[in-house]
């Protein structure tokens, strides 16, 4: 697969400490300014304009207008239009990397975007702290200030630059990414993240289901990360799930005990894909793979499966043993129920 | 007085009954009301024109009245105030939303005329007339309302996990699992992979 479709809503479960999630964060970012797209980002703790200032530069032999070229014409909202990236199943470096046919870009993490990559992208923000405060109206009333105030300001963009059809635009249609960088968290006001019993459990769902209605109805995509480890209200995080198209949480081995597991050596952590899009057709396809990794090499952020060392030895002492078939039970637990007890198979 | 249907699924998506049901109404002939919550319009009538019905076509012809939640909601968050005194007068009611949607004509009509009824809830509470959450004894006032005003069937899709802290939920679920005639349980089996 690969690739967002438009009009729908990718939420990233934060990992412990944001790194992970935030690379991906400005991946989706930095994909949007390479095929042209409009960004807008919002943030409750960083200057979007910094945000942009730290955005990978992307690996191009030619000039960038021949990049442009391959944003395709979108014929109707819910077409099933791919917006590429960072999805990189198998890591490998390409020469030339430009041709018609490919899929998204490659990025070099090492090296920051240049500004004139920039120019013609019309990138909108939203910074909380700078927004002046919303005049309550008794529809928004019952809804987080913070979240009340982006998602007029996301309306207003999408009206404003025609993003749903309002008016006919003379010039190519586009796509707006939007970003919105740890939502649900204390600096958006909302205290899900610091309570069991939150004074309104409700605000987040209600935001999401809103901003559900704007991509559904839009030419736009969104990415979200949350700070899922800090929402101890697992109710909440359900619903959040079911109101966003793909789910995937990030869990980094920084800190924990698998930093040191031999089995994890060349990662820096695990993927959980929550749950995926149930896009015009009758049920989901569900890949094959369900245990991902990712590693941050110097240039690249790589996904690949995760491949269990074969248990060959009979040597291997009784810890280890139940050490893999625990990490073997809970990789393949994945988004379903997994088969249950801690036995291994013995071969 | 119809029947009323209930599809649960739990760890798998169940909304594959919900197309099968849409589709064999409307093949079969009979009038549908179809509220959709989390999905558009377009979604439904690509799947079901894989299934050989066109929704489109369907509408124009007074057979299908369908009701688009995300659509509704933008009119009803973005749309124009209404005096504040208006507003504060009207008690907040399970049925706004569908009257705002413009249903109203559909309802009254009443049960002569729906034949049959479909509705489709994946999270009944996200519903926002008026910027309030319904609890779930509302939506379960909600639901025996249609059910006793309108004379057709009823199917409904509810989502529930065993190990779900949602406990709003699990109490709309039981509670409409007690109300319905029948109960059609989607489940994953333990050795697939979802």
């Amino acid at each position: 697969g690969g690739g967002l479709a438009v009009g729908t809503l990718l939420l990233i479960e934060e990992d412990i400490y944001g790194v992970y999630s935030h690379l991906l964060f400005k991946y989706f970012l930095a994909e949007g300014v390479v095929c042209g797209h409009d960004l807008f980002v919002a943030s409750a703790k960083e200057l979007p304009a910094n945000i942009l200032k730290e955005l990978p530069a992307p690996l191009l032999d030619n000039c960038k207008n021949e990049v442009r070229e391959e944003t395709t014409t979108v014929t109707s909202e819910d077409d099933s239009m791919q917006i590429a990236w960072r999805y990189q199943n198998f890591p490998k470096v390409e020469a030339s990397p430009n041709t018609s046919s490919r899929f998204g870009h490659y990025y070099d993490i090492s090296k920051t975007m240049s500004s004139e990559l920039f120019h013609s992208i019309k990138c909108h923000s939203f910074f909380l702290p700078e927004e002046p405060s919303l005049q309550p109206t008794v529809k928004m009333h019952n809804m987080n200030c913070g979240y009340a105030r982006l998602l007029q300001s996301i309306q207003k963009i999408i009206y404003q630059e025609g993003f749903d059809g309002s008016h006919p635009q003379k010039k190519q249609k586009n796509i707006l990414r939007i970003g919105i960088q740890s939502l649900g968290s204390m600096l958006w006001g909302d205290d899900i993240s610091c309570t069991d019993n939150p004074e309104d459990a409700h605000s987040l769902t209600k935001f999401l289901y809103v901003l559900r209605g704007l991509l559904r109805k839009s030419l736009s995509a969104c990415i979200i990360t949350v700070p899922a480890h800090l929402i101890q209200n697992k109710a909440i995080m359900e619903r959040v799930t079911n109101l966003s198209d793909v789910v995937v949480g990030l869990e980094s081995f920084i800190g924990s005990e698998r930093e040191t597991n031999p089995l994890y050596k060349d990662y820096h952590g695990l993927i959980h894909v929550h749950q995926i899009p149930r896009l015009n057709c009758l049920i989901c396809d569900v890949s094959d793979t369900k245990d991902l990794a990712f590693r941050l090499k110097r240039k690249q952020f790589t996904i690949e499966r995760l491949h269990l060392p074969p248990d060959l030895s009979d040597t291997v002492s009784r810890s280890s043993k139940q050490e893999l078939a625990a990490a073997a039970k809970l990789l393949s637990s994945g988004c379903g129920a997994g088969a249950g007890g801690k036995k291994h198979l013995d071969f | 007085q119809g029947k009323f249907t209930l599809l649960r699924d739990t760890r798998t998506d169940g909304s594959f009954l919900v197309h099968h049901f849409l589709s064999f109404y409307l093949r079969a002939g009979c009038k549908v009301c179809f509220v959709a919550l989390l999905q558009s319009f377009s979604h439904y009538n690509i799947v079901a024109q894989k299934l050989g019905v066109n929704l489109t076509a369907a509408k124009e012809r007074g057979q299908l009245v369908f009701l688009e939640g995300l659509g509704s909601c933008l009119d009803v968050v973005f749309g124009e105030e209404e005096p504040e005194e208006e507003q504060e007068a009207k008690q907040p009611h399970p049925l706004q939303f569908l009257s705002h949607c413009g249903a109203r004509s559909a309802w009254a009509g009443g049960g002569s005329e729906c034949q049959n009824l479909l509705l489709f809830q994946r999270d009944l509470r996200a519903l926002l007339p008026r910027g309030r959450v319904l609890p779930a004894a509302v939506c379960i006032k909600f639901v025996h309302y249609i059910y006793i005003f309108c004379q057709g069937n009823i199917v409904m899709l509810v989502h529930s996990d065993e190990d779900s802290e949602d406990k709003e939920n699990e109490l709309l679920v039981t509670s409409l699992c007690h109300h319905s005639d029948l109960i059609l349980w989607a489940d994953s089996i333990p050795s697939a992979l979802c």
